[in-house]
């Protein structure tokens, strides 16, 4: 039998049960990876239950710097007996399989083309610990200990890690030394370390940060300005609001007062949620929801009145695979149509597609920007794998400088100056009027928000002449957008190429090494990242100016393509669809599988 | 077709303490139906506000879908209005509210608005203690569908959908169960009840629920429905009456000892009621409740202040906001700038 042997590009799976308190110590072993200055991508994959049930984490190391997931486990850490079987089999050829030893190994699962390296954890924590949920903890961290000796990582590295998560609980930073060293003394006595996976301290991170995407928005909201939030609890998401609430405790105290300048409330329902987050952007403070699907679904209603009655409001969608309950806990890029033209009638809105933490940030900080700015909702559009899953990501930045653009807004003075104001006027030609936050004046500058028709003075009218201007005015808005939303990123080298490839938010990992996978069969291709909707002209122009394109997203029906489609108004047949829709991140080899094979059925034709 | 009303005033007419006249207090000319509950009770608001003295710009009018919620139009003209989407008004007054504390809120609603498809957002405001005036104009019937029973008619009650077999939603009974800490019920021909309650309404601090029964001219005034102006004439019965006194005035009026009571409100006005029931005290959460639920049995229609909790927390209280209304917040109060990020990209390393 051939091990694989790789020195800073495997896959290491572990496999526990949920609420076993496993997630700490598989944190640990990501940690561990980053300050090695090793680039890294980690995935949870967890079961929609509570507690039990076989959940999963995948870590990626890959020096070349690539963060998309990548098929084929090189190593599995199997601790969970009732997922074992299947643990077995998805083991690569040549692979390594740690287990839980106490009990022997059952005859139909040993297979002949992979490792087996058995610890008798289990055995170990009955020895070493009384408490039984000491039992439980420490044998995550004598695999994590077992690892580290057999991948030959830095100890020292682990200890540090160590020192720092019980910053405050100083005693349980020994004992949790010691159970790694168990793990390590135990494989040192038994196996040969290290196997042929190891890992090499290097200096590929550079200043980057490890931070999940949600964590990012909540963070990005308290930057950019939002005092009210408010949302009801929903997988994927919750964890966005959750940050939220916790940066701005930490950060937003008045100090004289020890009161809040800022407000969340758990809404009865996603139906409430965006109402409160309407209500309090009508009334000039910056607010905002976050949700997955079926939330959305909810909040279409409300999503068309702030279209129409132009009021701003930022919505962040950590999707989730549909339809309906689908896959709660499982990523897909499939809201992007329901997010797009929510809400019946007329409607379109502005999505914004953020690809890592940073962009996570900045984005969500600029969306209460735009929102102002344009007077409509913003959609940021992430995902599970994106929102719930850390990422390794250049670090945040703020430029002090900056200033909140709060948009067309007339105050006291302008209102006292003018003969009448006009709530939908649009003066300045681009399809955005003059708002006035109630309360602004005395006598003038008051008007009817409402749902229903109405003309440039806020009066209600069911004049058809007036419902058509006021509709084509809203179109004007929607070109004004197209420029001062974020532009797409090209990735072009010196010639351009007849085919090209489009790919937006956490797809962006994979794509990216795809084009390298292709490029090493001969392929060059151009790229765009979209990283917002409507399109830009420069989304138009890559669309008109390559023969074909390939679309890559995570869900079934291609919705970005059709996006493409209707607004830009091109050849169906021009884009390609590249799909990936199983609940996983999509991978590069799959991406440049696919590429290829399609290209095939064209030469065939 | 839109409505508006010509801008003359007389220059003779009785201005308020902010020199404002009535008139000032007037919306668009209403398109309910001649003689509906809904534009008397816009005129009371229309008079309490005027003599309230409320700068109009200062009061936010919000309501959802129905006929009622057409008249936030008709009324305080110079106020902002949001006349948001069926059953949600709660919600967007809750946003609102959160936004800026210092405005007044008024919410106005309809019984198909409020307990049907906004049953959800109106028990959540109650509970969250909304600061709040929340009228239902109340007539037990779809008026924009023309006429179909809604969840506050009562069983028995006859529409043109002939008699209503389902029990009624109480909303004050339900308010009250919830925590509501005013809750008042009246009738729009009642103008000399309903002001005073809408004025201590605008001074209580907190979730403030005024049901108006309000009969519908056009679909439920007939003879067997339980809306209709005759039936509520017949069968009204007063808990209290209610005389406001605003902040700082001087209390003019006195009673005999033993019938009245007074309370004063957060912001120091004061509300003197006379009892007319019998060991009424609208401070007494348990004997409104058996009250109420005595007047049903018996069909009474009981009006006037059931319950008032003058010592409330309102939402803002609750979740510890600051005294600055958050609207008014800007980078310097909300940004904590590139230190702290750099501190925070430091503990994610």
């Amino acid at each position: 039998m051939r091990s694989i042997a790789a020195v800073n590009d495997f896959v290491v799976r572990f496999a526990n049960v949920n609420g076993t308190g496993s997630a700490s110590a598989n944190n640990m072993f990501a940690k561990a990876i980053f300050r090695m200055g090793l680039p890294f991508s980690a995935k949870n994959i967890f079961p929609s239950n509570i507690q039990g049930l076989p959940t999963w984490y995948e870590v990626r190391i890959s020096e070349k710097g690539y963060l998309g997931r990548r098929d084929g486990i090189d190593l599995m850490v199997c601790v969970n007996p009732q997922s074992l079987p299947q643990d077995v089999k998805s083991v690569r050829s040549g692979g390594y399989f740690v287990y839980d030893s106490t009990k022997i190994l059952h005859p139909e699962f040993v297979r002949e083309d992979i490792t087996y390296i058995g610890i008798p954890m289990m055995e170990i924590c009955l020895r070493e610990y009384t408490d039984p949920r000491l039992r439980q903890l420490f044998k995550n961290m004598i695999y994590v200990g077992a690892l580290s000796m057999l991948l030959d990582m830095d100890f020292e590295v682990f200890k540090g890690i160590i020192a720092d998560e019980f910053k405050k609980k100083e005693k349980l930073i020994a004992p949790n030394i010691n159970a790694m060293e168990l793990g390590r003394n135990y494989v040192k006595e038994h196996y040969e370390c290290p196997i042929g996976l190891r890992m090499e301290t290097r200096d590929l991170v550079g200043d980057s940060i490890v931070l999940d995407g949600n964590s990012a928005c909540g963070l990005g909201a308290v930057y950019g300005g939002a005092t009210v939030a408010a949302w009801y609890p929903i997988t994927p998401s919750t964890s966005l609001v959750n940050a939220f609430e916790k940066y701005a405790n930490r950060l937003r105290i008045d100090k004289e007062t020890g009161k809040k300048k800022f407000a969340v409330v758990q809404a009865e329902d996603e139906l409430a949620a965006i109402g409160v987050a309407i209500g309090a952007n009508w009334n000039g403070a910056r607010s905002f929801t976050a949700t997955s699907g079926p939330g959305v679904s909810l909040m279409n209603e409300f999503l068309g009145l702030a279209y129409f009655a132009e009021i701003p409001v930022v919505l962040t969608d950590v999707q989730r695979s549909g339809p309906s309950t689908g896959m709660p806990t499982r990523t897909q890029q499939s809201d992007i149509t329901l997010a797009a033209y929510a809400s019946h009638g007329d409607s379109k809105h502005i999505l914004i597609f953020p690809s890592n933490p940073k962009e996570c940030f900045e984005l969500q900080a600029l969306s209460f920007d735009l929102a102002d700015r344009l007077q409509t909702p913003i959609l940021v559009m992430i995902d599970l794998d994106l929102g719930m899953n850390e990422h390794l990501s250049p670090p945040l930045k703020w430029d002090d400088n900056r200033k909140y653009d709060l948009g067309k807004v007339y105050d006291a003075e302008d209102l006292e100056n003018m003969a009448q104001y006009g709530r939908y006027l649009d003066t300045d030609g681009d399809g955005i009027t003059y708002r006035t936050i109630p309360g602004t004046h005395p006598t003038k500058g008051s008007f009817f928000t409402r749902g229903t028709s109405r003309d440039e003075y806020a009066r209600y009218t069911e004049d058809g002449a007036v419902y058509v201007r006021n509709m084509n005015r809203l179109l004007k808005k929607w070109d004004t957008a197209k420029e001062i939303i974020p532009q797409p990123e090209l990735y072009q080298d010196g010639n351009q190429h007849k085919e090209g490839v489009i790919f937006f938010g956490t797809t962006t990992y994979s794509a990216l090494e795809a084009l390298d996978l292709l490029k090493e069969e001969g392929i060059e291709m151009d790229a765009m990242r979209l990283l917002s909707f409507p399109f830009s002209k420069k989304v138009e122009d890559f669309v008109n100016g390559h023969e074909r394109i390939y679309v890559i997203e995570q869900n079934r029906d291609a919705q970005m393509r059709s996006l493409l489609i209707n607004e830009l108004e091109v050849d169906p047949k021009k884009l390609i669809r590249i799909l990936n829709f199983d609940g996983m991140p999509i991978t590069a080899a799959y991406i440049s599988e696919q590429i290829l094979e399609k290209m095939v059925v064209e030469k065939v034709e | 077709m839109t409505y508006v009303k010509p801008s003359f005033r007389h220059p003779e007419l009785p201005k308020n303490d902010l020199g404002f006249t009535k008139k000032d207090y007037e919306g668009a000319i209403s398109t309910l139906c001649g003689g509906c509950g809904h534009d008397s009770i816009s005129g009371a608001i229309t008079q309490a506000c005027f003599e309230m003295a409320i700068a109009p710009h200062r009061l936010a009018k919000l309501s959802g879908i129905g006929c009622s919620s057409k008249t936030p139009t008709y009324f305080l003209g110079n106020s902002h209005g949001f006349n948001s989407v069926h059953g949600r008004m709660p919600s967007v007054a809750t946003g609102a509210n959160l936004a800026n504390r210092d405005l007044i809120y008024m919410g106005v609603s309809g019984d198909g608005d409020t307990a049907s498809i906004g049953m959800g957002q109106f028990v959540h405001a109650v509970r969250r203690n909304l600061n709040v005036v929340y009228i239902v104009m109340n007539n037990g019937c779809y008026g924009l569908t023309k006429g179909q029973d809604s969840a506050t008619a009562d069983v028995g009650s006859v529409s043109k959908n002939g008699i209503n077999s389902f029990n009624a939603i109480d909303l004050p009974a339900l308010a009250l169960e919830l925590g509501a800490t005013f809750v008042a019920r009246s009738f729009s021909g009642d103008r000399t009840q309903l002001i005073p309650l809408i004025k201590a309404a605008v001074s209580h601090h907190g979730f403030a629920l005024i049901d108006v029964i309000s009969p519908c001219v056009t679909f439920n005034n007939n003879t067997g429905s339980t809306k209709s102006y005759d039936y509520v004439r017949e069968h009204i019965t007063t808990a209290d009456v209610v005389d406001y006194v605003p902040p700082g005035e001087e209390i003019t009026m006195e009673y005999a000892e033993g019938s009245s009571a007074e309370l004063t409100l957060h912001d120091g006005s004061m509300l003197q009621l006379h009892k007319l029931a019998p060991n009424w005290d609208p401070r007494d959460k348990l004997a409104a409740m058996q009250r109420i639920y005595l007047s049903r049995v018996n069909k009474e229609i009981l009006t006037g202040l059931l319950y008032i909790d003058p010592d409330t927390q309102d939402l803002h209280d609750i979740l510890n906001t600051v005294d600055k209304p958050l609207n008014e917040l800007r980078e310097e109060d909300l940004c904590p700038g590139s230190g702290a990020l750099e501190e925070i990209n430091r503990s994610l390393r």
